[in-house]
């Protein structure tokens, strides 16, 4: 059967591969994916849980403790995991996937060395996830993280707002003679009286025979 | 650090196109660039430009300036003609 290269289904098989021994990572990241949705599910709710969420989103930008290569661009290491993080834009990083191998994968290793003709499929989908942690398309893969930053983003949106309605109920002061209604009454009549952009603008559009706004 | 392509013997795909990458996004942008600004400009002249001179000319075919003054005059926006 025609398959791609390079399936989920690949991690368990294999003649010596019983996956890098940072195999929990790939759990971790699907407890990432998890605890993405339920950020997702969590949005809607009360004021408090949005300030949860600030505070998980805050953890979640400290994943040096979770996933590999701590934030996307810094280069620590946190034992036991490599600096190892790849990206759209820096998809081959310089550190392999596995460094520490066991004795099988260095045996495998130890075979790479040799003609690649006699690796069988098995064991070439094993040297590949040493040497990169996922697939391309593993790795570009969509997430929601856009509906968090919206969601944040739209509720500072609205924070922003009371901040500035309390701000003109208790910090502006009184509106200055020529913002009152009678006085830009007052001010458009003299204007229309100038025939102010009589050809195209304001006064195009003031009927003066009826003395109102045209239809 | 070389990637194997792991292929089946079976499945081939199509070569993709390996020469004329840059030539043939030229063209397609240069074309488009030259239709939309031609485009934009044409539709520019018609919605903009003609109906205002239109309307500049309707306006100052029977244009009475005195009696413009008149009624200005009338409303009191003056200070040296009351």
């Amino acid at each position: 059967s025609i398959h791609l290269p390079l399936e989920s289904s690949d991690k368990t098989q294999g003649v010596s591969s019983p996956g890098c021994l940072k195999e929990g990572l790939t759990s971790s990241s699907v407890l990432r994916a998890n605890l993405q949705d339920t950020l997702d599910s969590i949005q809607e709710m009360s004021f408090r849980a949005a300030w949860s969420l600030v505070l998980r989103k805050g953890g979640l930008g400290m994943r040096g403790i979770h996933s590999p290569g701590g934030t996307a661009h810094s280069k620590e290491k946190m034992p036991p995991y490599t600096s190892y993080h790849a990206q759209r834009s820096y998809p081959m990083p310089d550190e392999p996937f596995c460094t520490e191998l066991s004795a099988e994968q260095q045996a495998l290793k130890e075979k790479e060395k040799g003609s690649w003709t006699q690796l069988s499929h098995a064991e070439k989908v094993a040297l590949y996830r040493l040497q990169f942690h996922e697939t391309f398309t593993e790795m570009n893969r969509r997430s929601n993280e856009w509906k968090t930053v919206m969601g944040c983003v739209f509720f500072f949106f609205g924070f922003t707002g009371l901040l500035i309605w309390w701000q003109r109920v208790y910090v502006f002061p009184k509106k200055p003679i020529t913002l009152m209604d009678e006085w830009k009454a007052q001010q458009l009549q003299r204007i229309l009286d100038m025939k102010g952009n009589a050809v195209q603008g304001l006064a195009s559009r003031w009927d003066y025979e009826r003395k109102e706004w045209k239809k | 650090m070389s990637r194997r392509k792991t292929t089946m013997a079976s499945s081939s795909l199509t070569k993709p196109q390996m020469r004329g990458l840059l030539a043939k996004r030229l063209r397609f942008h240069i074309v488009g660039a030259f239709v939309v600004s031609l485009g934009v400009a044409a539709f520019y002249k018609f919605a903009v430009a003609e109906p205002r001179k239109k309307a500049y000319a309707d306006f100052y075919r029977n244009y009475d300036s005195i009696k413009d003054f008149e009624e200005m005059r009338k409303a009191g926006i003056f200070q040296s003609a009351k």
